[in-house]
């Protein structure tokens, strides 16, 4: 699917003659070398809407800011609700890039070299876009710093801050070679020279993002986990850490590379090129079905030991979780168990499906959609279910405000991917294995 | 945190609870306009809607939910149930989970505080909290005009995006601690111990049908010390405690079964919420 090919002539050169020529040559003198890249017209039609999108979240943003967070739907109830699960969703889905990095560097799957730098995009976009989140959903922005200053040793949420805020650290010291990779920043010998100690190095910021990529998403787990007042979101312990602390790195580590996948399918899909070779998917591929097979088996065994222990201890039959109200039923279970779990797991771990590229995007995007139930679940489900025995379910539905902020990090995400391959190496591969001009 | 080293509990000075007697509470929302009035909370054009509208006392409308002739219904006043935590790890359900120290339990008083310059709206606590006692500021607190004049000047007004709850009348707690140290300083008491009547909460004040009683539950001379070890011993229930463990302070007593039930989770439910609660 090229995009370029499907251009009708006329529209080109109307296109073409419209766009001065010194940007045209300032455009192309920034490309990666070697590799074809869409008209600038073109980039820039493709580019609109996204800018619109993030316009509109801009703007979302500003009147949260603004005016408070009336602009929401939040109420007393829901003191967490879509932006959390955005939060908790995204960072997840960008768990590819410690968990990648940790593969590629410290266990040595030397073939997924083509893959990281994409990986470390990935997994910078969705942690700055997680972060800009928290800036939005705080009651009190310019307060934010309290959570360092005065930190509450005891609290699962200073935990996530701190480990956020060093991995999104690292992301950024493993993304900025990539820049000054970029064909006129190389020729400059200072950047040159550290873009390369940098990647000499990269190892040992890998394994530290994977250390603290085990401590911040096992730590957003135990936000939901520690809830002794919310036996729906409570879990036993392992020494100070609940169940969910486990549940969420292991998760994170097998759907990430889910989502990695998912967007070089779709990167690949846009531009009508191959950018990573089959045995590079077939090999994450392979580790993300393992992973998320024995996810499945340990969130199973977790989900069937609070339905009989932990939830009738307070007080709870499980099924009244699931039941009582217009959204909540046990179809959440089954889409984020099996349709989440089982089915990609087994479709990424035989090696007939997994080698077919269909069922391969198939099954990325099956965990895609697991992973972000699951987040749905220890966000929005835990605030809306009664623990008082005369309370009730409280159900809500998000302003365009939170809809439109929600948006904003796919608006970015999209745009600096966009910029990232059109003007950074990001892709090792692409002059190896493709040919044909592309957006 | 559960797990490993057991919890060892300071004692005490001080432990204010409550006692509200829910065969007296007629439900007529005293105790909540007296809350509003004396903490300075700030009111909606619109207050009817509960899920935004700020209530540091709540009442909740019960009914045994059975058909007429034998329905039967209950006021439950609920303030902010300054939780002593699980004793397997010490900590009331939100303070534990603060991440910048902005709510704490106080071993002087039992209070559970909000420290207000301090927060900065995460509401993670009011997602740990299963009372449901926590709110927050979605607007710029307002008052109808020419109420400002009305506002207490021992209470610090709330902004906007940060989270508050009951606080048993803190300020009244400080004011009669000020009074009791110039006292004892001054040789006109013994001690510094309050004595009942110079610490109660607006709304034990206020209630017109003597249904809350406030005190020191650790004071063998204050009445809600009275009321829970004879008055009502192993009848005062508290709720949630049985299956969540919070250990809240504040005990409610009836003489209704199926109220006292409904103060816990059961496999099988016998009371639910009826619409009309403030």
């Amino acid at each position: 699917m090229d995009i370029t090919a499907r251009i009708p002539q006329s529209v080109s050169r109307i296109g073409d003659a419209l766009t001065p020529r010194f940007l045209v040559d300032a455009d192309k003198a920034l490309w990666p070398k070697g590799c074809e890249r869409a008209p600038l017209w073109m980039f820039g039609m493709w580019l609109g809407p996204w800018l619109f999108l993030a316009a509109w979240g801009g703007i979302a943003a500003i009147l949260c800011w603004g005016l408070a967070l009336n602009q929401t739907n939040m109420n007393d109830y829901y003191g967490f609700a879509i932006w959390i699960w955005a939060d908790l969703a995204v960072i997840a889905l960008g768990g590819g890039a410690f968990f990648s990095g940790f593969l590629r560097y410290v266990a040595g799957k030397d073939k997924l070299k083509n893959i990281i730098n994409y990986a470390v995009l990935i997994g910078f976009i969705c942690y700055s876009s997680a972060l800009l989140i928290l800036g939005i959903d705080v009651g009190q922005p310019l307060r934010g710093w309290f959570i360092f200053w005065h930190a509450n040793v005891h609290s699962m949420l200073t935990e996530v801050a701190f480990c956020l805020t060093c991995y999104f650290i690292v992301l950024t010291i493993e993304y900025a070679p990539l820049v000054l990779e970029n064909r006129q920043l190389d020729r400059v010998p200072l950047f040159h020279k550290i873009s390369h100690n940098f990647h000499e190095i990269m190892a040992v910021f890998a394994a530290t993002g994977a250390f603290l990529s085990f401590f911040h998403q096992g730590s957003l787990g135990g936000v939901a986990g520690v809830l002794f007042g919310r036996p729906f979101a409570y879990r036993e312990h392992i020494f100070i850490w609940p169940y969910t602390f486990f549940l969420f790195t292991w998760s994170a580590a097998a759907y990430g590379p889910c989502f990695t996948l998912l967007c070089t399918r779709i990167i690949e899909g846009i531009t009508g090129k191959r950018l990573v070779s089959n045995d590079v998917y077939h090999l994450l591929g392979k580790i993300a079905g393992w992973m998320i097979l024995t996810y499945f088996i340990a969130k199973t065994w977790d989900t069937v030991y609070w339905a009989m222990n932990t939830a009738p201890e307070r007080g709870f039959h499980w099924r009244e979780f699931y039941s009582d109200n217009a959204f909540y039923g046990v179809w959440i279970l089954v889409v984020e168990l099996l349709l989440g779990g089982i089915v990609p797991a087994l479709l990424l771990v035989f090696k007939k499906t997994r080698e077919n590229m269909f069922w391969l995007t198939v099954a990325v995007v099956l965990g895609v959609i697991g992973v972000s139930v699951n987040r749905w679940a220890m966000v929005l489900q835990v605030m809306a279910a009664p623990v008082m025995p005369f309370d009730q379910w409280a159900l809500y539905y998000p302003s365009w405000q939170e809809v439109a902020t929600t948006l904003l990090p796919v608006a970015y995400g999209v745009i600096l991917i966009s910029l990232s391959y059109r003007y950074l190496p990001v892709f090792p591969q692409e002059r190896e294995l493709g040919a044909g001009k592309a957006s | 945190m559960s797990g490993g080293k057991e919890h060892v509990e300071i004692p005490y000075q001080t432990k204010f609870g409550m006692v509200i007697n829910l065969d007296k509470c007629t439900g007529c929302g005293a105790c909540m306009v007296a809350c509003m009035a004396e903490n300075n909370v700030p009111v909606r054009y619109d207050e009817s809607d509960k899920l935004r509208s700020i209530t540091w006392m709540r009442v909740y409308k019960l009914t045994n939910g059975k058909p007429f002739p034998e329905t039967d219904v209950c006021w439950l006043p609920r303030p902010c149930m300054h939780c002593e935590g699980n004793p397997a790890h010490g900590f009331s359900p939100c303070v534990s989970v603060c991440p910048a120290v902005a709510t704490d339990y106080s071993r002087q008083t039992g209070i559970v505080s909000q420290i207000y310059t301090r927060c900065f709206g995460c509401r993670y606590c009011m997602g740990a909290c299963p009372y449901k006692a926590r709110y927050f500021n979605w607007w710029d607190p307002k008052w109808p005009d020419g109420m400002k004049q009305y506002l207490s000047p021992d209470v610090s007004c709330r902004m906007r995006g940060i989270v508050e709850k009951c606080s048993f009348c803190f300020h009244r707690y400080q004011r009669a601690m000020d009074k009791s140290f110039y006292q004892a300083s001054q040789g006109g008491r013994e001690d510094t111990r309050l004595l009942e009547e110079e610490y109660q909460t607006a709304c034990a004040q206020a209630c017109p049908a003597g249904a809350i009683t406030f005190g020191d539950l650790l004071n063998p001379e204050h009445t809600v010390y009275k009321l829970i070890h004879a008055t009502y011993k192993d009848k005062a229930f508290r709720i949630l405690e049985k299956t969540l463990g919070t250990r809240p302070k504040v005990y409610y007593v009836s003489s209704k079964d199926w109220v006292e039930a409904a103060a816990d989770n059961h496999t099988k439910k016998v009371a639910k919420a009826a619409p009309g609660g403030h």
